[in-house]
């Protein structure tokens, strides 16, 4: 039956039958839907990318304040525009990295010093060839003393940079065997001369080349015929970018089949929205993750028992379940899982356990006076909700847990990172060194629990510079152990990437770094 | 001078006046709110380097005084500047944005009024019977469903199950007249049932409360057919508190469709607005501000004056 099954996909693949009648047959042979579907999507991967077609995708996360100059970019819409255009050194993969524009890489024994070897005979879309220089410059923008760039915090690591021919060479204080993937990060888009002419011209590498641009509205681009990669992906003729902030109108658009894609699908009618015909929901594990994040160095949150008493007091799978309606994964009270490198799954997972939440809550001494956890609905999505379960859960141990109900509008900048007790979330990063030096080392910028020991700070530091994978892991275990133990990071969960893509989109694969194939659906994907 | 140009001329100074008014007050506010520019623009990206470079470069370290003057200074002109947040010019961006939400209130209004008005008519001549009721059901159903509820309700009808409209309004530049229309459609349509409860009641009203005057009871005995007695004695009698309720909706139309622009993801003044007011952007919210309020004014200039026109007695004053 299959082999029957086969020639009747191979028939639909070179236009002798019609995909309405390839799905009657394989009904007719006793086949569901769904495995019809596939064997259908199979034979279109085997037989090779479409070219041709225009690619739209709806996307939610963009306003009318964005600007094309990746030093200014924070939100979805303007980082989804600007990988169509430009294109980092390198690019995180599930597997690893992409060479984009460096073609190679090397580091020297120490990690101190690292060469990225530019790819030779790649233009810019102006005309202009890319060099060393290009890239010195544009790292130089995101670095020096008047940057204004979202990049600045990792770029602080880097005490020189130089070119030699057509090597970028940089060198740090402390070596650090991650340093590619700090390359990656989406602000570093190679511009010609930096982008220090005209940071905004969206002039780079990209396959394809920025046309119009409406900030807060769509952005559509055409083919760069000229790139490195033609031939291999870019199949689209034109790309088309379209904000579309608001989730009903988001899912509308992509039923009624005005785009072919959407990010941000509400994990609450995600399972309603896979039972549509012709619209497929995909799912990426990653590694963002939403936390309660307590300053350990304030009362009453610097006593580490009651820290584990709210840890403990957490009902982590019902705020999978209810929150995240099953679209994610528990978490364990440290900011990394199994989706990063060198993860150690021999850490034993915090389970909900009221009585050793009393236990730990009563050697706290705690005076039990109400503990105020802040939260928003802009905290992350469910935040008010996932506080509610919280609370609850911790009235049963006797937690006097308190919720206070902030507003959206300057949650970050008067709430996070500022008060001592609240609902937060973070993107994740490719690596566990970046990870930890984001948020966890003494010295952070974004150390949002104030967490601060010597001994945590020197293992990132000997892990960072140790290139045998073993002891790595080894070290990342103990760091991952220490904050599970005695951090102000308390993570329910982890929540997965949840794409809409209509059943036309073909080569489909899954990055966990991001949405959308970390925003490379247009670059891979083709219409059958 | 003639009474009625000195009316508008006291008017327009007034507007202007209250104009600065409303753009202090906005100024003032924004500065209230916590955070600046360079923050909201950072986000969780913020370090202390970054963030002086940025407000340094936006210019947010100078005094507040300073920073309005410089604004006023610059509206006087006719230099509307640069939004702070993408340095795009603040004129332009706002010609863009307000010629869409003109397009739409335009269209929405074409066919909301007359019809608003008509079917306000059209209860009055069937007074208490079948149609009267039925006007009136239907029209306050749906303004009482709110606006969001509406749209999502005619997406799902006309985009998702039928397919004869799409579900965001998209008018690129460049699209033809009658595309942008079928684009604009469900917008359109949402709007008009928004509006028409309240303009349709107050027709019926105004009309009802002039049918009880003697002289349309002479009307009446002269043997006019009830149409024709609404049509020729009752609504030019009426015509004052209906323009009076067609011009808020007018303004509502322009100002307040914030709602239904974020559902049809359509590209007007109101997400600008929003978008600015929570990055923080104070020349695009003040600017924004100011001409929403100008039309306010406008439009309430331009009832006042229908009513004295319409109104013998107030145009010729002994």
């Amino acid at each position: 039956m299959s082999n029957k099954l086969k020639l009747l996909s191979t028939k639909v693949n070179n236009g002798t039958m019609t995909r309405r009648e390839f799905m009657g047959k394989a009904a007719a042979l006793g086949v569901t839907a769904a495995v019809a579907s596939t064997m259908l999507a199979d034979a279109a991967y085997a037989a090779g990318a479409v070219k041709g077609g225009t690619f739209k995708l709806g996307v939610g996360g963009g306003e009318s304040t964005n600007s094309q100059d990746p030093a200014t970019w924070a939100s979805d819409a303007p980082l989804a525009g600007g990988y169509i255009w430009g294109e980092t050194l390198v690019y995180p993969t599930a597997a690893g990295l992409d060479a984009k524009v460096a073609e190679s890489w090397e580091g020297s024994a120490d990690a101190k010093t690292w060469r990225f070897k530019v790819r030779q005979g790649i233009t810019f879309s102006n005309g202009a060839a890319v060099t060393a220089d290009d890239v010195l410059a544009t790292m130089k923008r995101h670095s020096n003393d008047d940057s204004k760039s979202g990049a600045l915090g990792i770029m602080k690591s880097i005490e020189s940079m130089r070119t030699d021919g057509d090597v970028f060479e940089l060198t740090l204080a402390i070596g650090n065997a991650d340093l590619p993937y700090l390359m990656a990060d989406y602000h570093l888009i190679i511009q010609p001369n930096g982008g220090f002419d005209d940071p905004t011209a969206a002039i780079g590498t990209g396959l394809y080349t920025l046309e119009t641009d409406e900030p807060g509205v769509r952005m559509t681009f055409k083919k760069n015929p000229n790139h490195w990669a033609a031939d291999e992906m870019g199949h689209y003729d034109d790309v088309e970018l379209i904000i579309l902030n608001d989730a009903t109108a988001r899912t509308a658009a992509l039923q009624s089949g005005q785009v072919d894609s959407i990010n941000r699908v509400e994990p609450k009618i995600a399972k309603l929205l896979g039972r549509a015909p012709n619209i497929e929901v995909k799912t990426t594990s990653g590694r963002g993750h939403y936390v309660f994040i307590a300053h350990v160095d304030t009362a009453p949150f610097d006593n580490n028992e009651l820290r584990l008493a709210l840890k403990h007091a957490m009902n982590r799978q019902e705020m999978v379940d209810k929150i995240l309606q099953g679209f994610g994964s528990v978490g364990n009270d440290m900011p990394i899982n199994e989706s990063y490198p060198l993860f150690d799954k021999a850490i034993p997972q915090r389970t909900f356990d009221l009585e050793k939440a009393a236990m730990h809550y009563k050697a706290s001494g705690h005076d039990g006076s109400p503990i105020i956890l802040r939260t928003a609905d802009g905290a992350f999505p469910g935040a008010v909700d996932a506080a509610a379960l919280f609370q609850q859960s911790c009235q049963a141990a006797g937690i006097p847990l308190e919720i206070k109900r902030e507003p959206n509008d300057g949650y970050w900048s008067e709430v996070w990172n500022v008060q001592p007790y609240c609902a937060s979330y973070w993107g994740g990063r490719p690596v566990q060194d970046q990870m930890y030096s984001t948020a966890y080392l003494s010295t952070a910028d974004w150390n949002d629990t104030r967490w601060k020991r010597p001994e945590f700070d020197a293992m990132l530091l000997e892990a960072r510079a140790e290139l045998d994978e073993g002891k790595r892991k080894e070290i990342y275990s103990k760091m991952g152990r220490m904050l599970n133990e005695e951090g102000g990071v308390m993570v329910p969960m982890f929540n997965d990437f949840v794409d809409g893509v209509s059943s036309e989109i073909q080569g489909w694969e899954t990055n966990p770094s991001g949405p959308q194939m970390y925003w490379h659906s247009f670059a891979k994907t083709w219409k059958a | 001078m003639h009474p009625i140009l000195k009316l508008v001329a006291q008017r327009l100074a007034l507007g202007i006046l209250l104009l600065f008014a409303a753009s202090a007050l906005i100024f003032g506010l924004t500065e209230i709110l916590p955070g600046d520019a360079a923050q909201a623009q950072l986000g969780q990206t913020a370090t202390p380097e970054n963030l002086a470079n940025l407000r340094e470069e936006m210019g947010l370290n100078r005094p507040a005084l300073t920073r309005y003057t410089e604004w006023v200074g610059g509206m006087m002109t006719g230099d509307m500047g640069n939004a702070l947040s993408n340095k795009l010019p603040i004129g332009e961006q706002i010609g863009k944005r307000m010629s869409a939400t003109l397009f739409l209130a335009f269209w929405a209004a074409l066919i909301s009024v007359p019809f608003a008005i008509l079917l306000g008519l059209l209860a009055v001549r069937y007074l208490n019977r079948w149609p009267d009721k039925l006007i009136s059901g239907v029209t306050l159903a749906s303004i009482s469903l709110p606006e969001f509820m509406l749209a999502y309700i005619l997406i799902f009808i006309f985009s998702v199950t039928l397919g004869w409209a799409p579900s965001f309004a998209n008018i690129p530049p460049g699209m033809p007249l009658l595309e942008k229309l079928h684009s604009i459609s469900l917008p359109i349509a949402v709007l008009t049932m928004v509006v028409l409860a309240h303009m349709m009641r107050m027709t019926r009203a105004a009309i009802l409360n002039v049918m009880q005057s003697a002289y349309i009871e002479t009307a009446e005995l002269k043997g006019l057919s009830t149409f024709e007695v609404i049509r020729k004695h009752a609504f030019p009698n009426a015509i004052a508190p209906i323009v009076n309720v067609v011009m808020i909706n007018l303004a509502y139309l322009v100002v307040g469709v914030v709602v239904v622009e974020a559902v049809f993801a359509y590209p007007g003044m109101g997400q600008y607005l929003v978008d600015a007011v929570v990055k923080r952007d104070v020349p695009v919210v003040l600017t924004s501000g100011v001409i929403f309020s100008a039309i306010y004014i406008i439009l309430n200039m331009v009832a006042d004056i229908v009513s004295i026109l319409s109104n013998p007695r107030l145009r010729h004053p002994k």
